[in-house]
């Protein structure tokens, strides 16, 4: 686990890590969903997590801006300690977008509306700025021609895009998306992956979950794999992905990558590998 | 003949040799049959002369105006009015406090919901015109009459409203104050700006209901003791048909409660449609 090192060495010089996560751990009641991850993510970076459902990725990143209160362990982004006392977490929380599965647009705002209206309300900026700043961002994500439409109106790709332009408003340091395109219709994935690619080489700081493993070999700097609630291993895309070290990582990309052949002796070809796992 | 009494067990033939089919048209017309009857039966029986003469006594009812409209109409609106804001405001209190994280804001929410919808709303007036004078000697309700069948309609369609409001705030989806949160609101700027104005788009239907149900018990107004100018249409008809001995005020009262109401109802189908479908 070559993460588990490196968060030590960096907490004594806060701010060099955009995230730094140690010892993080969440329960939802008996059941433990996050056992224990140190990780850290640097300023300019982009990292992919990636592992089977229950994993525990998303209560991950959700952990990231605290939508989800860890149990145990510290969260510290741009340097601010979310999990201190002291924390202002609006505050905190203003420097940290969030792009969701289901996109969770606001459904009674037009997309200009969506992306305004939290710069008016909690950056205080004035009307006219505001829908300048929404009009460049909607248009930076495609949807220039869609400002004055609602939600109910848009596609999921459409929906989604809005939804980056939303969190980019707010000037965030960090941005995580959770799963972003497990919503969408095949056809739709690309357009919103690509903006996300202009965003990654435009040099913001990403934490995205994501089935995309092609997306995670082109654009991501580092792929970190997750199962159980353990990060099993990370490393580069063309590591990670390509050449796997582990038994578990191999078996869930086995199935993430080639679905057809997965299918065929599942169940017990990753019990085995599960069983080889332990035994390593 | 035995092929077609097979043909007639087939369809479920009756002792008698009634198809079911037949049975059901039989039974049907029976009920038009005795529905017909009855009406038949009532108009036979009134006495039509005496009915014009107490209840659609045009003369009677032509002296009625405009005063039934500037004051009857006029006073029912503006109680119905007062009520219902003061219900409006208190229903969305009340529906905080009992959605709180705070234990004792909920026991008293759902103790004043409890309590006040189990009384009887007359009651309630007598409460007011009453109990309110003896309990803060000296004090007087703003507004007068208006500020009295305000305040005890207010009171009952407090309790009523919170429990709507509830349901419409926990309707609006988790989604919705995540991502609020995550563009750095405090949790009641999330509640303000996002999840209250789209669970009033919900609960706009049954709110209508409530102003109708208000509309018609603002007539409770009578039993606090009021002056001529303070009437609403129920005291104005009973007044009006006492002083002339004719029945008609009370039809006219009638027809103006339903000339706010239906409308009123209309509207409310008219919303609830809009939104099956979906629409904004």
């Amino acid at each position: 686990m070559k993460g588990a090192g490196e968060p030590a060495a960096g907490a004594g010089r806060a701010g060099r890590s955009a995230v730094e996560i140690r010892g993080l751990r969440k329960s939802f009641g008996t059941n433990e969903v996050l056992r224990g991850v140190d990780f850290h993510v640097a300023p300019g970076e982009v990292v992919c997590v990636i592992g089977p459902s229950g994993s525990g990725k998303s209560t991950l990143l959700r952990c990231v801006n605290l939508l989800e209160e860890p149990t145990a362990g510290t969260v510290r982004v741009t340097g601010v300690d979310l999990t201190g006392p002291e924390v202002d977490i609006d505050a905190a929380r203003r420097r940290i977008g969030m792009v969701f599965q289901s996109f969770n647009l606001f459904p009674h705002l037009t997309a200009l509306g969506n992306v305004v209206i939290a710069q008016r309300k909690v950056l205080r900026r004035a009307r006219p700025e505001a829908e300048r700043i929404a009009r460049e961002l909607l248009e930076r994500v495609g949807l220039a021609d869609k400002v004055g439409s609602y939600p109910a109106q848009l596609s999921g790709g459409q929906q989604q895009r809005v939804a980056i332009a939303r969190a980019l408003a707010m000037g965030p340091e960090v941005m995580l998306f959770d799963e972003p395109t497990s919503a969408l219709d095949p056809e739709l994935v690309g357009d919103v992956l690509g903006v996300m690619r202009g965003l990654a080489e435009a040099g913001m700081t990403m934490l995205v979950v994501t089935h995309e493993m092609s997306f995670a070999r082109e654009v991501a700097d580092r792929v970190v794999f997750m199962d159980g609630g353990v990060i099993v291993e990370e490393g580069p895309p063309s590591r990670v992905i390509d050449d796997p070290a582990h038994a578990r990582t191999r078996a869930f990309l086995s199935r993430v990558l080639d679905p057809a052949a997965a299918r065929i002796g599942d169940a017990a070809e990753s019990d085995m590998f599960r069983a080889a796992d332990r035994d390593a | 003949m035995t092929a077609k009494s097979a043909e007639a067990a087939e369809v479920g033939a009756a002792p008698g040799g009634l198809t079911r089919r037949r049975r059901r048209q039989l039974s049907l017309g029976g009920q038009y049959g005795l529905f017909a009857a009855a009406v038949v039966l009532v108009a036979v029986l009134a006495d039509w002369e005496t009915l014009r003469l107490n209840f659609a006594n045009w003369d009677v009812a032509r002296s009625l105006f405009p005063d039934v409209i500037t004051v009857g109409l006029r006073n029912t609106a503006v109680y119905t009015a007062v009520g219902f804001g003061l219900g409006l405001g208190g229903g969305l209190l009340v529906a905080l406090m009992r959605l709180s994280s705070v234990p004792p804001y909920r026991w008293f929410a759902t103790a004043y919901i409890e309590v006040f919808r189990g009384l009887p709303l007359l009651l309630i007036f007598i409460f007011v015109g009453v109990g309110v004078p003896l309990a803060f000697p000296g004090a007087n309700i703003p507004g007068g009459a208006a500020g009295q069948a305000g305040l005890a309609l207010g009171l009952a369609a407090t309790a009523y409203m919170a429990e709507t409001i509830r349901a419409g705030i926990e309707a609006v989806p988790k989604g919705q104050l995540e991502a609020a949160r995550s563009l750095g609101m405090s949790h009641s700027r999330a509640m303000r700006s996002i999840v209250i104005p789209q669970a009033f788009r919900i609960i706009i239907p049954p709110l209508t209901n409530e102003l109708v149900l208000l509309c018609k018990d603002s007539s409770l107004v009578l039993f606090l003791g009021i002056t001529l100018e303070q009437r609403e249409l129920t005291k104005f008809g009973r007044d009006l048909a006492g002083e002339q001995g004719n029945t008609t005020p009370i039809i006219v009262a009638g027809i103006c409660y339903l000339i706010i109401t239906i409308p009123l109802s209309l509207l409310a189908r008219r919303l609830e449609a809009r939104q099956r479908r979906g629409q904004r």
